[in-house]
């Protein structure tokens, strides 16, 4: 469980990139936290595993204030994979990526030699086993830092734009894989601007703007309003957008998902067919 | 007149086992908007490494077929000749941003092209207004958000005019209304300026609407090149990993299920909502 209290964060730059935020999230839950570029995203989910303290207000990640452990006993709990994989990637191959922080984390030999076939396989790099992460593709070392994190199996996560690079069947794979964590207990949090991912997953969402939280509520609710998302700098997704346009039909507007979309405009149809 | 065209072209980077792209041969017409997509390691950003001469010159590796650009073969020219013609914005900016603030940045490449400080310091202003990056222009590039770099990449580019502008995932750290805003930026100096543009991008929900002609790639090789309406019809792009934007995928559903929509496939929630208002008058 992660507990925020009237938290407030000033870069040493003095940019204040949290203005009071607080927010609580229980275990198990699916948070994706939204909001325009410089809305304090980043920055927020940083304290969720003690890499930023705040300035002001508390952080408690399992009843434990961040400011009174170090961010290596977060981390065994809490996985966190940056945006920029470029950030995180330093070893030889992707094998000794993986391996690294289960090594760190005192594995024995035989459950690290597991844990890597299991993720490499969850993620689709087996053939890359024993390839440098730096020739791989932009996607591909996204995924090879996600696989580094899940391979210890946190009962944390959290992804910072899990999205970007990936192409369709890769963020079906990441879909399916949060929705099993979930079935696990796990919470999972993600920061992202893909709306499109949002609106098939429908988890919670809190959106954010100028270092406070405008919006928290379900996905169909939140991602269906246009005048919250636009001060947010996000667009609707499209079918949320269809049924924006649909008005004149009477359709409800709270719909992101293709299937019901699908079983509203077939039921719509039959209506005015009678 | 073709400002792109490459013929058999295949490469293999250096200790490379495979080719990354095998066979590619595509033509890009002068003032076309293209979009190229495909899985992710399918190769799209090695055919745009060959678009301005870092393969073979940076890359090295083993190039083979033919490949010529704003009429020069990229073998035979150095990437810093190709740079008049052809601009490229990387996947991840910070590979591209180097300067001591973001207007030295945007303007680096026109003091290399010996372009008049006059004219320069007209251009640069133009690029970082474009790009809504005016007022950060005082800032060094490596203490803005990763989407603000992006930005700065592109208005780098965007500087020197160039005959064709080449965009790998240009906006993937920018929030959906600003990645739109640049989407737009591009589209209108595409259509206005008739700057040739190949876009590389997974997101078609928010790019297919602009492109007039689009390849999908697959393990290296070209598997559709044509009329975006046409292709993104066909549901196998589905099966190798194109996520078809949403209001097209919806339109295939509600034609199966016997709703009567018209024949061009939607690329846009527009488009879509658009089709759905007419059949429902009609029903």
């Amino acid at each position: 469980m992660i507990e925020v209290e009237e938290v407030h964060f000033t870069y040493p730059n003095g940019v204040e990139a949290l203005k009071g935020v607080s927010l609580a999230i229980k275990n198990g839950e699916f948070v994706a936290i939204m909001g325009q570029n410089g809305a304090g995203k980043t920055t927020l989910v940083k304290h969720f595993n003690g890499l930023l303290k705040p300035s002001k207000g508390r952080v408690r990640v399992d009843g434990v204030e961040t400011t009174k452990t170090s961010v290596a006993a977060l981390a065994r709990n809490v996985g966190f994979v940056f945006q920029n994989p470029d950030h995180q990637l330093f070893s030889e191959t992707v094998e000794e990526e993986i391996a690294f922080a289960l090594k760190n984390f005192g594995f024995e030999a035989e459950a690290i030699q597991k844990r890597i076939d299991w993720a490499l396989n969850l993620l689709g790099l087996t053939q890359y086993r024993k390839t440098s992460p730096f020739l791989l593709s932009g996607g591909e070392r996204k995924r090879v830092a996600l696989a580094s994190v899940l391979a210890w199996n946190p009962q944390m996560l959290i992804l910072d734009e899990p999205t970007i690079g990936q192409d369709y069947q890769q963020k079906e794979k990441l879909r399916q894989f949060i929705v099993q964590m979930q079935t696990q207990g796990k919470t999972v949090v993600i920061v992202t601007h893909d709306v499109e991912f949002v609106a098939e997953c429908n988890p919670r969402v809190v959106l954010m703007r100028e270092g406070t939280i405008v919006a928290d509520g379900e996905g169909r609710e939140i991602l269906t309003n246009p005048e919250v998302l636009t001060q947010s700098s996000i667009v609707l997704p499209q079918i949320a957008q269809i049924f924006m346009k649909l008005a004149p039909l009477g359709l409800p507007k709270n719909v992101i998902d293709v299937y019901d979309a699908k079983e509203i405009l077939l039921k719509a149809r039959e209506k005015r067919r009678k | 007149m073709a400002m792109i065209e490459t013929k058999n072209l295949t490469y293999t980077y250096p200790g490379g086992t495979k080719p990354s792209i095998s066979g590619v041969s595509i033509k890009v017409e002068k003032g076309e908007f293209v979009l190229i997509t495909g899985p992710s390691g399918c190769g799209k950003t090695t055919l745009c490494r060959c678009f301005n001469g870092l393969i073979p010159h940076f890359y090295q590796g083993e190039l083979q077929g033919e490949i010529t650009v704003a009429g020069m073969d990229t073998t035979k020219h150095p990437t810093h000749a190709m740079a008049k013609s052809v601009g490229l914005v990387f996947q991840n900016p910070e590979n591209q941003l180097f300067a001591l603030s973001i207007e030295k940045d945007v303007a680096f490449g026109l003091e290399n092209l010996g372009v008049p400080r006059e004219e320069m310091g007209k251009r640069v202003e133009w690029a970082l207004k474009l790009t809504s990056i005016y007022d950060l222009r005082e800032r060094s590039p490596h203490e803005v958000s990763g989407g603000q770099q992006q930005r700065v990449a592109i208005a780098a580019v965007l500087a020197m005019q160039p005959e064709i502008i080449v965009l790998d995932e240009p906006t993937s750290f920018l929030d959906p209304l600003s990645a739109e805003k640049i989407f737009e930026v591009i589209h209108e100096l595409n259509k206005k300026l008739g700057i040739t543009v190949v876009l590389v991008e997974h997101r078609l929900d928010l790019t297919a609407k602009y492109a007039d002609h689009i390849i999908i790639m697959d393990e290296g090789k070209v598997c559709f090149d044509g009329d975006p309406h046409e292709i993104l019809s066909n549901e196998e792009t589905r099966l190798i990993g194109v996520g078809i934007p949403k209001a097209t995928l919806l339109y295939q559903i509600l034609r199966k299920e016997g709703m009567n929509l018209n024949n061009r496939t939607p690329l846009s929630s527009e488009e879509l909502a658009t089709q759905l208002l007419e059949a429902f008058e009609t029903t």
